[in-house]
């Protein structure tokens, strides 16, 4: 908490000039018509994003050159708040003169960046930023209505937090490599969630598909299923089955032994493995430049012998044949 | 060009004669009330006085209770809290009944009370936007209900609920009654004498009086565990010295507030409804609820086309202020209980702008909003990619 928490009522006090300018007169507010567009020699799109019930709805003409795909003349209308109504104008603006394909790059966080005043600080409140979202999602419509494909082949990730676009890879890989375990830490390493937070759980601001809770706990059960086959795989080389032990002896041989062998153009295989007295005896037969090398029954085999004790157990003793 | 204030059910403008009652209290008078010495007690026949205001104000007798608090919330949350300690945690009850329209300070407050174990019964309103007296009858166990709270008006609509029925048939039922009439004081007649509640809570500064103050009236003889401990202040209901100046202050705002009740019900309704009718003129507009069934204050509008925090940042450019309960705003997208009961959710999730008047509103300010609100509706309507004509 801050003192303008405890304070309350800020949300319009965090609005920067360029967003206040904007909303009380958006520049590129408006239609294109049929005739204008013609003048130009353009193709006309109009896509319709949104809905009055969701509380967001935007409306983005294009005036598109069907020789270079270059957006030529961009206008919108919106039924939203301030904030989408500026961010709908930063939008119409920045697609203007981008070939369709380069607008697609353009995202609600390049909207949001381009409406502050200082580049540190942020234009709008957090839980505004996903009115922003609305101008990153009109262009995707505009995009495959001017291309004639289906707007979900423009999709290249399924994206969990729209406001700090984090897909559901990286929040799924987050928590995976940093081990987490609550949903503020996927927020503290991702910015998923730290925005207008209808992604943190069911309840929120809108409805998702996808919420960092699920997420977590679907990931969660995931690592301990693997950590589960892993341990299942460890286990202590003493209580290994004779099979088992095959397999981890060849596994360490082919990790740790045989790469370096091969190098000097030999290799080694295992001919049987005996189990008596609390010794593991380990038969091999030199392959390749091996056979026959005077190192084969000193260093060579000591190397084979100490880097499998290493790996997997001090009772292991390696014989050749 | 002055700005325009109608948002009066939020908060109002201090009555100047108010401040003024209010400023010897702070330099000249400023003892504790407690203490022995002429400091202390030469305060006494003001505070006698602000009580006695208050209690004329509502109509209470003598032998019930003003607790003095520091605002609605707490009246409620003491309510709410005592009843539970007194009749569920240590009592044989185990429910509270409320509605699904209540101010946050109650229905966070009964939330809070469902994570202890409390069964709370939210009831909904009619196509009206008003609690039904059957709905309620129907909803009481007598024997399991401790306590139903009922709102006297919304804050978001004006619209009344019919507060003398629903007591009756708490009394009826032997089920205590609580008011939150925060809405209701200074704009409709509030009279504990007809009305058998058992709590009433309101805050001063809905009626012209600061901000920081209220009072719970507590029904003679009902006990109610105190939300605050500590010294013997308010007969130990309610510990804490008593913001004197703002005491002497809410009293004056109580007794201006029901001496102008004749004035609320025919020049602020007046007022009220020539802004409602300039506003009716707009096409696609409609207004919540029934005159008649509404504080004469209070408007709950929707422009078709326009979204509600930007229509309320549009008008804050030329000088009104209103507010909206648009979601947009919020953290929730929860429709509104009260539109889905009037079938009116889709419209008035993201479009309603509530106007609310006071005494100090003119007719010159509202015949100025009638025409910057038209503004405001055209110039955003230009720009809606929702809005068409007539459609």
């Amino acid at each position: 908490m801050a003192k303008n928490d405890l304070i309350g009522g800020s949300l319009w006090e965090q609005y920067s000039n360029k967003v206040s300018t904007r909303m009380n007169n958006p520049e590129h507010r408006g239609e294109i018509s049929d005739a204008e567009a013609k003048e130009l020699g353009a193709r006309l799109i109009v896509a319709d994003w949104g809905a009055e019930s969701c509380g967001d709805a935007v409306r983005l003409y294009w005036a598109v050159d069907p020789k270079t795909n270059r957006i030529l003349k961009a206008k919108f209308k919106s039924f939203g708040c301030g904030t989408a109504i500026a961010s709908s104008d930063v939008m119409a603006e920045l697609s203007m003169g981008k070939t369709v394909e380069e607008a697609l790059k353009i995202t609600n966080i390049e909207v949001e960046m381009a409406l502050r005043d200082s580049p540190d600080i942020p234009a709008i409140p957090p839980q505004k930023m996903h009115c922003s979202v609305m101008a990153y999602d009109v262009i995707k419509k505009a995009a495959s209505l001017y291309k004639g494909v289906d707007m979900a082949s423009l999709v290249e990730e399924e994206i969990v937090c729209e406001c700090a676009r984090v897909s559901l890879r990286t929040i799924k890989d987050v928590i995976r490599i940093n081990n987490l375990t609550t949903v503020e830490d996927i927020t503290r390493y991702t910015k998923a969630g730290a925005f207008c937070k209808s992604c943190l759980r069911p309840g929120g601001h809108e409805k998702r598909s996808h919420y960092l809770v699920d997420i977590l706990s679907a990931t969660r059960a995931e690592m301990n299923k693997d950590k589960l086959l892993t341990q299942a795989e460890a286990r202590d080389f003493a209580t290994m089955n004779l099979i088992q032990k095959h397999r981890a002896i060849e596994k360490a041989l082919d990790e740790k032994i045989r790469p370096a062998l091969a190098a000097d153009g030999g290799s080694v295989e295992i001919v049987d493995i005996r189990e008596s007295e609390g010794t593991v005896s380990v038969y091999i037969r030199y392959l390749g430049a091996c056979k026959g090398c005077i190192s084969s029954t000193k260093g060579t085999l000591q190397f084979i012998e100490s880097m499998l004790k290493r790996e997997l157990a001090d009772n292991i003793r390696v014989l050749p044949v | 060009m002055d700005r325009i204030y109608l948002d009066s059910n939020a908060t109002t403008i201090v009555d100047p004669r108010v401040k003024e009652a209010m400023e010897p209290f702070f330099s000249q008078m400023y003892g504790n009330p407690n203490s022995l010495h002429d400091f202390g007690t030469e305060i006494h026949p003001y505070m006698r006085l602000a009580m006695d205001r208050l209690y004329s104000g509502i109509n209470a007798k003598d032998q019930n209770d003003i607790i003095i608090n520091s605002c609605a919330s707490e009246g409620n949350n003491h309510v709410l809290k005592g009843v539970y300690n007194d009749l569920i945690r240590n009592g044989p009850k185990n429910e509270i009944i409320t509605t699904q329209v209540e101010h946050p300070c109650v229905r966070n407050t009964c939330a809070f009370l469902e994570s202890l174990g409390v069964k709370i019964i939210y009831l909904p309103v009619n196509s009206d936007g008003i609690v039904d007296v059957d709905t309620l009858r129907r909803s009481i166990h007598p024997d399991k209900t401790a306590l139903v709270s009922v709102m006297w008006a919304n804050n978001e609509t004006g619209l009344i609920f019919p507060i003398a029925e629903l007591a009756a048939v708490c009394r009826e039922k032997g089920v205590l009654f609580h008011t939150d009439a925060v809405q209701a004081i200074g704009k409709i007649p509030v009279d504990v004498s007809r009305v058998a509640v058992d709590f009433l809570t309101f805050s001063a500064h809905k009626f012209h009086g600061p901000k920081g103050i209220g009072g719970l009236f507590i029904r003679q003889g009902l006990k109610l565990t105190p939300l605050l401990h500590g010294g013997e202040q308010m007969g130990g209901k309610r510990a804490g010295t008593i913001n004197v100046p703002y005491l002497i202050g809410m009293g004056l705002a109580m007794e201006m507030a029901v001496d102008s009740l004749n004035y609320e019900a025919s020049t602020v309704r007046l007022l009220r409804d020539r802004l409602e009718d300039a506003i009716l003129t707009i096409p696609d507009t409609m207004v919540v609820g029934k005159r008649a069934l509404r504080t004469p204050n209070t408007i709950l509008a929707s422009f078709r086309g326009i979204e509600g925090e930007a229509m309320i940042w549009d008008l804050n450019q030329n000088g009104v202020a209103a507010s909206t309960g648009s979601a947009c705003a919020s953290e929730s997208l929860e429709p509104n209980p009260t539109f889905v009961a009037m079938r009116i959710s889709d419209e008035l999730a993201h479009t309603g702008i509530r106007f609310s008047l006071s005494r100090f509103s003119t007719e010159e300010e509202i015949d100025r909003a009638a025409v910057l609100i038209r503004q405001s509706t055209q110039r955003l309507r230009a720009i809606s990619s929702t809005y068409k004509n007539g459609k």
